[in-house]
């Protein structure tokens, strides 16, 4: 019974960077209607960034933080510089350009901090919260805080804001937006941005779990894309709830499914993909479009 | 005196151009109405007014020139425009709608232009909450009206607001413009196929044919003229 409830609560953890890591492919999908494969060496590239400025002597914290703020730059910057001249293009040739750019940041990675693998520290002290007989990490308590209080954040800006309205409104339907007013492309620099800065979040989580290394995404990409294909791709709340999920699927067939254990965990989630794709193509939460005429 | 002055406008799609050398004077205050077959060029003069495509020529908007502004500056100068196929906000509520339409303004006021704008479409207000993909036709084109009447512009423009819509709702629609007008003075721009309601409301009409103004005369001696009703009103 401890066990179960341990690996529910480590799955939740886990799950939660998951869940960041989806927001952020669906952000940029949202506005887009691109799937950003570069997202997760994206989010490994703001990881080194704090590894490098707690390097150079600046302690974790604000390293975080101003990793986490030059990320969002990246992101915008991204948008500027590649999305946007290829708005007009067709799907492959975006698929391409994108998976080119994963493979030139993981290289860059390598060229800047070499293949071998460092340590960053995680962010919380090493504790165990007590409660009885059962006991829970700090880092795992903290790492499902630190995300739950981005998604009220999220939440706030997105509900209760007019940047929050006329970036939902600029992402929905463009034109019309363009015609209230509302800067569109600025619109869309903020989302990618914000994507940008939801991986960032993620890599600074998982990194101190998985060792800094330029590889160090690959398998929660693969994860993130699992949550976000679950909760259905455009849907916010389909991807906290679709990387919650994910992650405590993960932790409870990798402990109690023998033969599966940690090395072929990762496949779970592209049964997951598969399955979801079979079975509900637009995911849990996916709005399918209401279009009257 | 004229809101709104055109003076040689050319407009098109790449290079194909749609209108040549139009000359049309909006009188403040006024409805207007573009008659015109399909492909004569109606749509695109609502367009290259809000600036949606590529235009030349001389546009006075209040005595200022409009002709080389982005959307976005059109629009915050006070021209309002309802395209064909409303460009509802499907995603978004019909409340956010109606808020996004606000977008350009500093919000004190909003409320009770809110309220004002909801006493002429009281069905928006029983859906307020509803996703505004899921309202009927008519619905959208007056959730689309409400909403380009929250930027409280000087001059709206309507791109066949009867579109796919049924006869009664039709009528509804344009008594609730008729009604606007009367209340607000506001100055309309209308393109529309259905001839007789929109004379029935206008002060003004042009008939457009192949990119060229080929009529323009009152509303009430349009409707009189014998071209026009063979053409647009289906009757001898």
């Amino acid at each position: 019974m401890m066990l179960l409830a341990n690996q529910i609560i480590d799955g939740l953890a886990d799950g939660a960077i998951y869940a960041s890591l989806a927001l952020a492919l669906a952000f940029s999908y949202r506005s887009t209607g691109i799937v950003n494969f570069a997202q997760g060496e994206m989010a490994m590239l703001s990881a080194y960034l704090v590894w490098q400025l707690m390097a150079w002597g600046m302690p974790l914290i604000p390293a975080a933080i101003i990793s986490i703020v030059v990320s969002f730059a990246a992101g915008a910057l991204l948008y500027v510089s590649l999305v946007k001249p290829l708005s007009h293009s067709s799907v492959l040739t975006v698929v391409s350009v994108l998976i080119g750019l994963y493979l030139a940041l993981n290289s860059l990675a390598g060229f800047l901090w070499t293949y071998s693998i460092r340590a960053l520290p995680s962010l919380f002290p090493k504790a165990h919260l007590k409660l009885g007989s059962f006991s829970v990490s700090v880092e795992t308590v903290g790492i499902i805080a630190v995300v739950a209080l981005v998604l009220v954040l999220l939440y706030f800006l997105f509900e209760t804001t007019k940047l929050g309205l006329a970036m939902r409104g600029a992402a929905s339907t463009p034109d019309s937006a363009e015609l209230v007013g509302v800067p569109v492309p600025t619109m869309l620099l903020i989302g990618w941005g914000i994507a940008a800065a939801l991986g960032a979040l993620s890599g600074i989580l998982v990194a101190p779990r998985v060792f800094l290394n330029p590889t160090m995404m690959f398998g929660v990409i693969i994860y993130a894309f699992a949550a976000a294909t679950l909760g259905g791709f455009d849907s916010i709340v389909g991807a906290v709830v679709g990387g919650l999920l994910v992650g405590v699927i993960e932790n409870l067939v990798g402990t109690y499914v023998p033969w599966i254990g940690p090395d072929l965990k990762i496949v779970v989630a592209l049964v997951l993909i598969f399955g979801t794709l079979l079975i509900k193509p637009d995911g849990l939460f996916g709005r399918r479009k209401v279009a009257r005429l | 005196m004229s809101l709104l002055t055109i003076k040689g406008l050319h407009a098109g799609y790449g290079s194909r151009t749609v209108l040549h050398d139009i000359d049309l004077d909006i009188v403040e205050g006024q409805i207007h109405v573009v008659l015109g077959a399909n492909g004569a060029g109606k749509t695109t003069l609502l367009r290259a007014v809000s600036g949606t495509i590529e235009r030349s020529g001389t546009i006075l908007f209040d005595g200022l020139r409009i002709d080389h502004l982005p959307v976005r500056k059109v629009v915050a100068s006070g021209i309002a425009h309802v395209p064909q196929g409303r460009g509802t906000f499907s995603d978004l509520s019909v409340d956010e709608n109606i808020r996004m339409g606000a977008y350009l303004r500093s919000g004190s006021d909003m409320r009770s232009d809110r309220e004002r704008w909801l006493t002429f479409f009281p069905r928006l207000r029983e859906r307020l909450s509803q996703q505004a993909g899921s309202l009927s036709g008519g619905e959208q084109q007056m959730l689309a009206i409400a909403r380009a009447l929250m930027l409280r512009p000087r001059l709206l423009l309507l791109d066949e607001p009867s579109l796919g819509l049924a006869p009664i709702i039709l009528r509804g629609l344009f008594d609730t413009l008729a009604a606007i007008r009367q209340e607000t003075a506001m100055t309309m721009l209308i393109v529309e196929q259905n001839a007789n309601l929109a004379l029935a409301v206008a002060d003004q009409g042009v008939v457009l044919e192949s990119g060229s103004v080929v009529l323009r005369d009152s509303a009430a001696n349009l409707t009189g003229n014998d071209e026009v009703r063979r053409i647009y009103l289906g009757y001898e």
